[in-house]
């Protein structure tokens, strides 16, 4: 344990001497590239928008309030766009996870020099490039629209999903498997019968958490163009109609919520 | 099960059905079912742009073979430092105000005033998405990476203290038990009781919040909020796919990066 005798008395301390130097040029070289980070963020601000910025606010909030309530006939649309968006593009996404996870697991891959780095490098890109990157992609490809917000939803949501996936494949019990296959079963019967049914819970859950997260990003997708309500959000900024604005975040807001709520409950009936 | 054996021997096995009630199981197949035809039939797809796009799209993922990292290379390197500098000055100060309001929100630590503000402030905080938050900070602040730092260290304030209290409120009370009977004061309480508990887990999810914050600050430029996001859409819009993909794949190689350093820290806090 490390002691200090300071005159005669033993001081407890929580760390030994180099222990302690060795935090304290951690700490050091933390704040001062966190000071580095701020010097840049502060060089390339206009100080005198920041000052200013409690004006600016308190005249955006009283142009928002109240929101424009008769606007609301003309979201019923663009919210089931929003809605088909996420639901269409978790189910595609769904569809091709399956045999990337499959590819990907440690105990179900074909081959783990070949095919389950190409799998993974899948998973990787997928999940790393935001959906709104793949919806400015896929605009650029297949023209503005729903079909482009579904895709980016489907191609982003591979990665996230497979990737929980693989893992709950690779954690199964081994003796089920086993049983299956002492029986004499085919392949494909070992994989309906012995693996399927481990990691149907699993699936379920990574589905609805996974359709939770695609309706906040398809209430979104619209401001790159990519259909759903977030459309109605961009033409509303560029007109600067706040009353507008303040109805559809207020929408968004409840959907984001009745969503998670739905997804919480489905996942507590499931697990 | 043994009491009908008579009636189900010689019968071949099924599987018993995950919905027992068949009039529930029926209606809700059907209706998914109803509600997938409406949606499909609801987008519209021209089908025809989608054709001549395809030759674009093919120009695209050739491009990921032959990257341009050297003709925008000003605008590329600028970009990544600010996203860069914005994850990092926004994660430290996310973090930093989390842990007080984790504290606040963890009913074991907190009373029940400071623990309702706090869970008031998740949930704000949740709801609302980073490109939102970024457009209405862009419009209250104007352009440039503040805008994107304040953007990030909001929502990590959410995350991460709804993790953290969560992993409060599961701790082992006896620790903490002794540390308070050993006469210390609520900070010392914290400091030796508490936070030694909740250490491995804060460290593994700072850096997951790292690792997120670096792709959120990869799309706050669409909306003028400072970053790598700008740049890239700039590309899309001129079709340089060359230098998008090359953006891309600094993207992607700096978060997998950012994974796999993430995991080798975690393994060894754990």
């Amino acid at each position: 344990m490390p002691v200090q005798d300071v005159q005669g008395q033993k001081i407890w301390q929580r760390r030994a001497g180099r222990e302690s130097l060795f935090h304290w040029v951690l700490w050091l070289i933390g704040i001062a590239v966190f000071a580095y980070c701020w010097q840049q963020i502060s060089n390339a601000t206009t100080w005198f928008f920041v000052w200013d910025a409690p004006n600016i606010a308190g005249d955006i909030w009283r142009r928002a309030t109240p929101p424009k309530w008769e606007y609301i006939t003309q979201l019923g649309k663009p919210i089931w766009d929003t809605l088909n968006i996420a639901t269409l593009g978790t189910i595609i996404a769904l569809l091709l996870a399956v045999p990337v996870a499959f590819l990907a697991a440690r105990n179900t891959t074909p081959s783990a020099l070949f095919v389950r780095p190409i799998a993974l490098l899948i998973i990787v890109s997928t999940r790393s490039i935001n959906s709104l990157i793949w919806a400015l992609l896929l605009i650029a490809i297949i023209g503005p629209g729903v079909f482009a917000g579904v895709v980016a939803i489907a191609i982003r949501s591979i990665g996230f999903c497979a990737k929980l996936l693989y893992e709950a494949i690779e954690e199964i019990d081994h003796t089920q498997v086993e049983a299956i296959t002492a029986t004499g079963a085919s392949r494909w019967q070992v994989m309906a019968y012995g693996i399927v049914p481990q990691i149907l819970p699993a699936f379920a859950g990574i589905a609805v958490f996974r359709w939770d997260i695609n309706i906040r990003e398809s209430t979104v997708l619209g401001l790159v163009g990519a259909g759903g309500i977030g459309l109605q959000l961009s033409a509303s900024l560029n007109v600067l109609a706040w009353p507008q604005v303040s109805l559809i975040l207020l929408v968004i807001l409840l959907a984001v919520v009745i969503s998670e709520w739905v997804s919480a409950k489905v996942r507590g009936a499931i697990i | 099960m043994s009491t009908d054996l008579n009636t189900i021997v010689g019968k071949p096995w099924k599987k018993p059905p995950f919905i027992q009630r068949a009039w529930l199981r029926w209606l809700l197949v059907f209706g998914f079912a109803a509600y997938l035809v409406a949606a499909v039939l609801t987008i519209e797809v021209n089908w025809s742009r989608v054709y001549e796009g395809l030759e674009r799209g093919k120009q695209f993922v050739l491009a990921f073979t032959s990257p341009d990292f050297t003709s925008r290379s000003g605008d590329i390197w600028e970009g990544m430092l600010e996203s860069i500098i914005m994850t990092v000055a926004a994660s430290v100060v996310g973090i930093g105000i989390s842990i007080p309001i984790a504290l606040g929100a963890a009913r074991n630590v907190a009373p029940l005033p400071v623990y309702l503000i706090c869970r008031g402030i998740i949930a704000i905080s949740r709801a609302l998405q980073e490109i939102i938050v970024a457009i209405l900070l862009v419009a209250i602040f104007g352009f440039g990476p503040l805008a994107g730092f304040l953007t990030l260290s909001f929502a990590t304030i959410g995350f991460l203290s709804k993790l953290l209290a969560e992993d409060i409120e599961s701790m082992d009370r006896v620790q903490a038990e002794a540390i308070r009977a050993s006469g210390a004061r609520w900070g010392q309480w914290i400091n030796y009781g508490v936070q030694p508990q909740v250490m491995p887990r804060l460290i593994g999810l700072s850096m997951y919040r790292i690792d997120i914050n670096f792709r959120e600050s990869a799309i706050l430029g669409l909306v003028g909020a400072g970053g790598i996001g700008a740049t890239l859409n700039t590309a899309f819009d001129r079709y340089e796919y060359d230098t998008a993909a090359a953006i891309l794949l600094i993207i992607i190689v700096i978060v997998m990066a950012l994974e796999y350093l993430s995991g080798i820290i975690r393994e060894r806090v754990q």
